[in-house]
């Protein structure tokens, strides 16, 4: 199956399988990755799904709806990469992807 | 600090189906709601290897209740993606679980959970996420086929059989449930009449612009709204037909109550734990018996921010309140006094709301309220102590820093747009 690698703030690897077209949010809370928290299930309500999506993979995925753009300018730590995870589908465009965890989700 | 188990190797014996007490030591969480769910889960994640076992009286794995209400009624998400987690999940962390069993009876000196069945389950230690069940009506003719309440998965698959385009739908009660079920159900084509008791909707939680602000939002979507009206009773027998009120009689073809929810306490109570209106803990979600915790709907912790025993009714509660009890089953410290903060969602906007509006003295908005976006801050001493939000998620996201950091900040600069919310955040 196709394979997402969550690194920890503290650099701790988590490489998960992950079935096309799931979110990267329920991939992450079903293997347990410390972390991502999903608090609010997916809606786009509550950011504790915040992840950094490796560079080489921004392209890879549509642009921020307008609701998780406005979210990501308040999140703790945000960075260019930043991205909420509940809202990244699994795709083939995205086997081998790398989402880095911030320092306010540890 | 409590008891670590004995015996955190025999995890793959087998549950004794015996009345015997071989059952395996470890954790018991009686309740496979979110906050049971999460507990089970942040144990293993924090290395807990003892046996975990989840037990729960309804027949599903622990599932997400708050679509219940807005998109799986909708029938806009399946059941799939209403569950927290698969169902390999739980067997892959050695956490088992057991559906369709109910727990009727507590002995703490045994340290044993007896079930219906009479089977008994023992523990090291127990956590008790027994949840609640709604409030019921109490008026004539309360016991009938279209009557619902919405709690359970199980609850919106039957009321489904009711919910037809064009069938009269009588909501009892002006709160998020019976707000949210009007909506879906406008959405839905059905025709909807929605009766408060109180003279304003969402009186207990909310200040009266919002309430103002709803009444109009369901009103223009074609919703009766009747406030201060009574529920006097129903004709019809086993199919209501009638529902008498204070506002005069309605023909309906089915109703939903939504009027509140009741702590399941028993088990906690009947074993003499100290109870109230829910199961009181301690900070750490310890009840009065330190081998015993209590998590989610059915438990009231101190806050320490409120001052006072608080019961809260909501994802976030269950989730944070689990992880601070995983965190005293591992021996670690965490303290639970959070922020509360919730969200309902009605005909496409988003509502979230953080912190407890009670004792507010003024209140201030920020957006536009005819726009449809816009904040509404609660203000005590010159600190927000709580905040709704309507589609203003920024707004939403820093009032959870700004209600936690109780830092002082003027009327005049809250209503002002030009003046960034996060510029009022202490540096």
């Amino acid at each position: 199956m196709p394979l997402i690698t969550f690194i920890e703030h503290n650099g701790t690897e988590h490489s998960v399988d992950v079935p096309l077209g799931q979110s990267l949010m329920q991939a992450a809370l079903n293997h347990s990755v410390p972390g991502i928290l999903g608090d609010c299930g997916g809606c786009c309500a509550c950011a504790t799904c915040h992840g950094y999506l490796d560079a080489d993979w921004q392209d890879k995925v549509p642009a921020p709806a307008d609701d998780e753009r406005e979210l990501l300018e308040v999140v703790l730590d945000p960075s260019v990469e930043s991205r909420l995870t509940c809202q990244l589908s699994m795709s083939e465009a995205l086997i081998g992807a790398v989402i880095r965890l911030p320092e306010s989700q540890t | 600090m409590l008891d670590r188990p004995i015996n955190p190797n025999n995890h793959k014996k087998k549950v004794s189906m015996s009345l015997s007490s071989a059952s395996p030591a470890g954790v018991l969480i009686v309740g496979t709601g979110q906050a049971g769910a999460e507990v089970a889960s942040a144990l293993r994640q924090g290395g807990y290897d003892a046996p975990i076992t989840l037990l729960g009286q309804e027949p599903h794995a622990p599932y997400r209740r708050p679509p219940l209400s807005k998109d799986y009624l909708a029938g806009k998400a399946g059941r799939d993606q209403l569950y927290v987690k698969p169902a390999e999940f739980y067997e892959r962390q050695r956490i088992e679980l057991r559906t369709g069993h109910r727990a009727i009876a507590l002995d703490r000196e045994r340290q044993q959970v007896r079930l219906e069945t009479g089977e008994t389950l023992a523990y090291q230690n127990l956590v008790l996420a027994t949840g609640g069940r709604p409030r019921r009506l109490q008026v004539p003719g309360s016991e009938a086929d279209n009557l619902h309440y919405i709690r359970t998965l199980d609850d919106i698959d039957r009321l489904r059989g009711d919910f037809r385009a064009g069938a009269h739908l009588l909501v009892v009660g002006g709160g998020y449930i019976g707000l949210e079920t009007a909506a879906v159900a406008i959405e839905h084509g059905l025709r909807v009449t929605l009766l408060e008791s109180a003279g304003r909707l969402l009186e207990r939680v909310a200040a009266p612009q919002l309430s103002a602000f709803y009444q109009q939002l369901h009103e223009q979507r074609g919703v009766r709204v009747l406030t201060g009206a009574q529920l006097l009773g129903f004709e019809g027998g086993r199919r209501i037909q009638i529902a008498r009120t204070s506002a005069g009689d309605l023909a309906v073809d089915l109703v939903v109550a939504g009027i509140g929810l009741q702590a399941n306490l028993e088990l906690a109570r009947d074993a003499g734990l100290e109870v109230s209106d829910a199961i009181h803990t301690d900070a750490h979600a310890r009840t009065s018996d330190p081998r015993i915790l209590a998590i989610g709907d059915c438990a009231s912790f101190p806050s320490v921010h409120y001052q006072r025993r608080l019961r809260l009714e909501s994802v976030q509660n269950a989730q944070e309140q689990a992880r601070t009890a995983a965190a005293t089953l591992l021996g670690e410290h965490k303290p639970y006094d959070p922020v509360p903060w919730f969200w309902s969602d009605q005909y496409g906007h988003k509502l979230q709301m953080v912190g407890l509006s009670q004792g507010y003295q003024q209140t201030v908005v920020r957006g536009d309220m005819a726009s449809g976006a816009f904040t509404l801050f609660y203000l005590r001493d010159g600190q927000i102590v709580s905040l709704d939000s309507i589609d203003r998620p920024q707004d939403f996201m820093l009032g959870k820093r700004l209600v936690a950091a109780r830092c002082p900040v003027s009327a005049e600069q809250l209503a002002d747009l030009q003046v960034p919310l996060k510029a009022l955040l202490p540096a």
